[in-house]
């Protein structure tokens, strides 16, 4: 057994109503969903795992399993077939006792609507699961105290739920199920009753307490922007299967079938998507040691107003105007460096694509890509970036921009004039 | 048409069967009623009348608050006035001990109603039978197996209040937030756990009017235990209705209806957080929670050191 798996699923299902053991035997020769007589599948065939430390969002509409499906991986709802293993132990087949053993030390829950227990005070609610654990009560309430402060609620100890709002309850939420320092956390629908603003808190603090407490986290939602937003891996669920398993961008940009690709529509690809996936070849880059003679021949024949320079080894130098190499070609000079231009405002390669629209406004060609050794990888021209936010990447093919180069007639005039013969580099796309 | 089913010989024959042969069991509930009865009564009826009323009245302070303390005296003072103190203990005593074992016998009852379906399927009827049969038709059987006394007065008045009690609490056991429940599942605990520290918690509403109904209920049944010789007020009605008498008979009601309303506002005031002592209780626990603040301050001052602490 890996180490790093700390939760695999294999071959879920769950089928409620009479005859389902006879239910999944048709959905493994391949009945559909409808076809099942008085049984309804919940979830159907779900396989999956996931690695320690990983937030893992299982998302998709009301009805497509999701509940269900979690609710299997702590054993609130038995399946019907299939395992499901937490840390290398199958939590299938065990005895009521062991399964509640299971569940007090190594996984615990955050609910939609919070299920805090309203008769307790925020402290004791926090420390609830600590109290089922059998620890002792000075202790548990020094433990419960340091997790209230660490999700932010500190002086609320006293309160009773009532008297917090929806998010600071969620804290509580998040506050008992840290508490009881269990590697794996399952969060259903957590952030769903929230408001917008107070929801985008909350994932932010999700975020940061991942990276501090290093949780595995399952986390359940209906919300794509969500989804992308926290997942480090998403599984996409519809009518009880899961469709596609990938990283956010996986999705985005490689959807399994038409129901992800509709899903997508209508994310917010801007945040997800980085410089990287939408980047373009360059059509041409021009190397730094090459004369302005071979540089204008390749502006020419890319219908090029500008490329930008880089060396041998590709790392970005700057770019040139044909218009100021033109002049070089007519004045004789052997040497390109005069006319290069060192504000290339390249953007590095994992910037999200939120933050490419000023930078491509400001720049005169298509936005250079580099990556961490300052290499040029790619460039992003402005027509790319807004078919990729029209969820049509590929469209910018169609009008592809030729930003006004100097006529071939002017350039051919001066080339010839010039008797230059150096080899010429040429990479067209 | 010449048909009929000899319900009436049937159930007869069985009466008698359990008569002549379950005896010694009627004979075993019979003295526990009338002990448990007599105990209640003694601690109301020994002392004197004022004492009594004393104790109840603060009591009420505690419970509600100050109007209904003097609302008790009042009410209380009236029955001492009309002559009917000691009748109004007979009853008091006889609705608490009907109550009491209805409560013991509905709570539990109901709660097994809202784990299993079967049971709460089985119950129903059963419930619906015991509530709407009339009193009078099971006074019968009563009388026939208990006798003349507090026991028939005891035992009518407990199947007749025993249903809204299961009931409501079948009910709010039932209508505690699944999510909730589920939660305690999620975090390891066991059901026994579960029901204990979140479904009785969440149902209290709800089990508390169905105890307030039973206790309601039982005192509506006090006039119908008189009839078969339980005393108390009920007994003074039935005299009056002998001798056509309306004075009695009215100073007698009106002591049910004082006893009554001070009963149901006893029991409807548990758990809202009421009176004298939910608000001792308040500024106890701001008081601890005041000393567990000061408590972490200086830990904390401890922990840091004084440099660090910024003084």
């Amino acid at each position: 057994m890996n180490e790093t798996i700390v939760l695999r699923a294999e071959g879920l299902y769950k089928v409620f109503g009479r005859h389902a053991d006879d239910a999944v035997e048709k959905l493994r020769k391949g009945a559909s969903r409808d076809d099942l007589g008085g049984a309804t599948a919940a979830v159907i065939d779900a396989s999956f795992e996931v690695k320690r430390g990983e937030i893992f969002v299982v998302m998709g509409l009301s009805g497509s399993g999701k509940s269900t499906l979690i609710r299997m991986l702590n054993g609130l709802h038995p399946q019907t077939a299939g395992t499901v293993e937490i840390g290398g132990e199958s939590i299938n087949g065990v005895s009521p006792s062991e399964l509640r053993d299971i569940r007090r030390h190594k996984v615990s829950m955050v609910f939609q609507h919070f299920a805090l227990l309203p008769h307790r005070s925020v402290l004791d609610n926090v420390a609830y699961g600590l109290e089922i654990q059998g620890i002792e009560k000075t202790e548990r309430l020094a433990r419960a105290r340091k997790i209230t402060q660490i999700v932010g609620l500190a002086g609320w100890e006293d309160k009773f739920p009532s008297q917090l709002s929806g998010g600071m309850q969620q804290r509580v939420g998040l506050a008992r199920a840290l508490a009881t320092e269990t590697e794996l956390l399952l969060m259903d629908e957590a952030f769903s009753a929230l408001d917008p603003l107070i929801r985008r808190e909350m994932q932010d603090q999700l975020l940061e307490l991942q990276s501090e407490l290093g949780k595995t986290i399952v986390f359940i939602t209906h919300d794509l922007n969500e989804a992308m937003y926290l997942g480090d891996r998403i599984a996409v669920m519809r009518d009880g299967r899961i469709v596609q398993i990938g990283t956010p961008e996986d999705i985005l940009t490689n959807p399994a079938n038409e129901y992800v690709e509709q899903f997508v529509q209508d994310v917010d690809r801007s945040r997800v998507l980085t410089a990287e996936s939408v980047m373009r070849a360059p059509r041409a880059v021009i190397h730094e040691g090459s004369g302005p003679h071979a540089a204008l021949t390749v502006m020419r024949d890319e219908q090029l107003s500008a490329a930008y320079v880089v060396k041998r080894d590709r790392t970005l130098v700057g770019w040139v105007r044909d218009r100021d190499v033109l002049d070089l070609v007519r004045s004789g000079t052997k040497d390109l460096s005069p006319a290069i231009q060192r504000d290339h405002g390249a953007v590095a390669n994992d910037t999200s694509l939120s933050e490419l629209f000023i930078p491509a406004i400001e720049s005169a060609l298509p936005l250079a890509v580099h990556d961490e050794r300052n290499k040029l990888v790619g460039v992003i021209p402005r027509v790319t970036l807004l078919a990729t936010l029209g969820g049509e990447p590929d469209a910018d093919g169609l009008a592809t921009p030729r930003p006004d180069p100097l006529p071939t007639a002017v350039v051919d005039r001066a080339l010839d004039a010039s008797d230059e013969g150096l080899t010429t580099v040429k990479e067209a796309r | 048409m010449d048909f009929r089913l000899n319900v009436g010989d049937w159930i007869a024959s069985f009466f008698k069967w359990v008569e002549r042969d379950v005896a010694w069991l009627f004979d075993a509930l019979k003295s526990l009623f009338e002990t448990l009865d007599s105990a209640v009564l003694w601690i109301f009826a020994t002392p004197p009348a004022l004492v009594v009323i004393l104790v109840i009245a603060v009591a009420a302070l505690f419970a509600r608050g100050w109007k209904f303390a003097i609302g008790v005296v009042i009410g209380l003072l009236f029955v001492v006035s009309v002559g009917q103190w000691d009748n109004a203990m007979d009853s008091l005593a006889l609705v608490l001990v009907a109550a009491f074992l209805a409560v013991i016998i509905a709570i539990p009852l109901g709660i097994w109603a809202a784990k299993n379906d079967a049971v709460s399927k089985t119950l129903k009827p059963i419930l619906d039978f015991l509530q709407t049969l009339p009193a009078f038709v099971y006074l019968i059987p009563a009388l026939a197996l208990f006798g003349i006394g507090v026991a028939p007065g005891v035992i009518a008045t407990l199947i007749f209040s025993v249903a809204p009690g299961v009931r409501l609490t079948q009910l709010g056991i039932r209508g505690v937030d699944a999510e909730v429940v589920e939660a305690g599942q999620a975090f390891g605990a066991s059901p026994r756990r579960i029901l204990r520290q979140i479904q009785v918690p969440l149902a209290m509403p709800s089990i508390m009017a169905g105890i307030n109904q039973i206790i309601m209920l039982a005192l509506s049944m006090v006039v119908i235990a008189g009839l078969v010789g339980a005393g108390g007020l009920g007994g003074e009605v039935a005299k009056a209705i002998g001798k056509l008498d309306v004075g009695l008979g009215f100073e007698a009601g009106l002591s049910v209806v004082a006893l009554a309303i001070i009963l149901d506002r006893f029991t409807g005031s548990f758990g809202q957080n009421m009176g004298l002592y939910s608000t001792l209780r308040k500024s106890r626990s701001e008081t601890k929670a005041a000393d567990e603040q000061a408590r972490l301050d200086s830990q904390e001052l401890v922990d840091k050191g004084p440099r660090r602490a910024g003084f």
